[in-house]
C-alpha cells in the first residue's frame, strides 16, 4: 500500500515535470523541472530496489549534467524561445495518434506483463554487488566507456575552445 | 506491491514527453533536455526489466546508459556553444546552413 503511494506520489511528479518541460519556454524552466523528474526518478529506482542506481541517478544526472545544462544557459543568456506555428496536419493527426498509439502501449503493457509484482527491496542493487559486476562481468564495456569519456573531453575542448584565429589575433590565448 | 507494468508505461509516457519536445521544442537546449528525458525514460524501464527478471545485469546497463549520457552533454554543449558563437542564435530554424 505504502509502495503503491509512494510510486503514484513521485510518478505524478514524475509527469507533472515532463509536461512542465514542454509547456515552459524559458530554458532555465525546462531545466529546472528536468531536475524535478530526475530526483523523483531516483525515488522510483529505490522503489525498485535499485539503491546505486538511484544514488548515481542524483549525483550525475541531477547534479553534474544539469549543472552543465544550466551552465551553459547562464552562459549563452539564453532567452524565450519565439513560438513557430505548428502545421495544421500535425494538430489534426498527430495529437490523436500519439493519444492512440500511448493507450495502444499502455493497454498491451498492462495486460501481458501485470502479473509479476514487486516487492519493496526484492532485488538487491547495492553498490558492493553493482561494483562487483562491474569489474567482473562488464570489464570491458566498462574500460571502453572510460575511453568514451576521454574522447569526449577532448572533443568538448577542441569544439568549445576558442577559434584559432581568433586566438592569434589577440596574441594572448593559449 | 506494485505491478511491473505501471513503470513500465511511466517510462513509455516520459519517453513519449520526450519525443513531443524534441518535436516541437525550438530552443536547441530545450530539444537536448529533451533527449536527456528519453534517455531517462529508457533508464526507467531497464531497472523495472531488472527487477522482473532478478537480472542485476539491467542495473548495470543504466550505469553504462549515464556514462553514454554524460559523454553526449559534454560533446552536444560544446556543439551549442560553438553554434552559437558563429551564428548567434540558439534557434533551431536559423540554424539553416545545409538546407536546401
Amino acid at each position: 500500500m505504502l509502495h503503491l503511494a509512494l510510486f503514484s506520489i513521485f510518478g505524478a511528479i514524475c509527469v507533472a515535470g515532463a509536461v512542465n518541460l514542454l509547456v515552459q519556454r524559458h530554458p532555465i524552466n525546462s531545466a529546472l523541472s528536468l531536475i524535478a523528474v530526475m530526483t523523483s526518478l531516483a525515488v522510483e529506482y529505490l522503489l525498485l530496489g535499485a539503491e546505486f542506481v538511484a544514488a548515481v541517478q542524483v549525483i550525475i544526472y541531477a547534479g553534474a549534467i544539469m549543472v552543465l545544462f544550466v551552465f551553459v544557459i547562464m552562459l549563452l543568456n539564453a532567452g524565450e524561445e519565439e513560438r513557430t506555428r505548428g502545421s495544421r496536419v500535425a494538430i489534426l493527426f498527430g495529437i490523436p495518434g500519439v493519444l492512440l498509439g500511448g493507450v495502444l502501449v499502455a493497454w498491451t503493457l498492462i495486460q501481458r506483463s501485470g502479473t509479476d509484482e514487486v516487492a519493496l527491496g526484492a532485488l538487491p542493487g547495492s553498490p558492493t554487488i553493482i561494483g562487483w559486476l562491474l569489474f567482473h562481468d562488464f570489464l570491458l564495456p566498462f574500460e571502453v566507456t572510460s575511453l568514451l569519456i576521454l574522447i569526449a573531453i577532448m572533443g568538448a575542448v577542441v569544439l568549445a575552445g576558442k577559434p584559432e584565429a581568433e586566438t592569434q589575433q589577440t596574441g594572448k590565448g593559449h | 506491491m506494485v505491478p511491473i507494468s505501471y513503470y513500465l508505461v511511466l517510462s513509455g509516457i516520459l519517453f513519449g514527453c520526450g519525443v513531443v519536445g524534441f518535436l516541437i521544442k525550438r530552443n536547441i537546449i530545450s530539444i537536448f533536455m529533451s533527449i536527456e528525458l528519453m534517455l531517462n525514460g529508457v533508464n526507467l524501464s531497464f531497472v523495472a526489466f531488472a527487477a522482473q527478471w532478478h537480472a542485476l545485469s539491467g542495473q548495470v546497463f543504466v550505469f553504462l546508459v549515464m556514462v553514454v549520457a554524460a559523454a553526449e552533454a559534454a560533446v552536444g554543449l560544446a556543439i551549442i556553444i560553438a553554434v552559437y558563437r558563429n551564428r548567434e542564435t540558439l534557434n533551431v530554424d536559423q540554424v539553416n546552413l545545409l538546407k536546401l
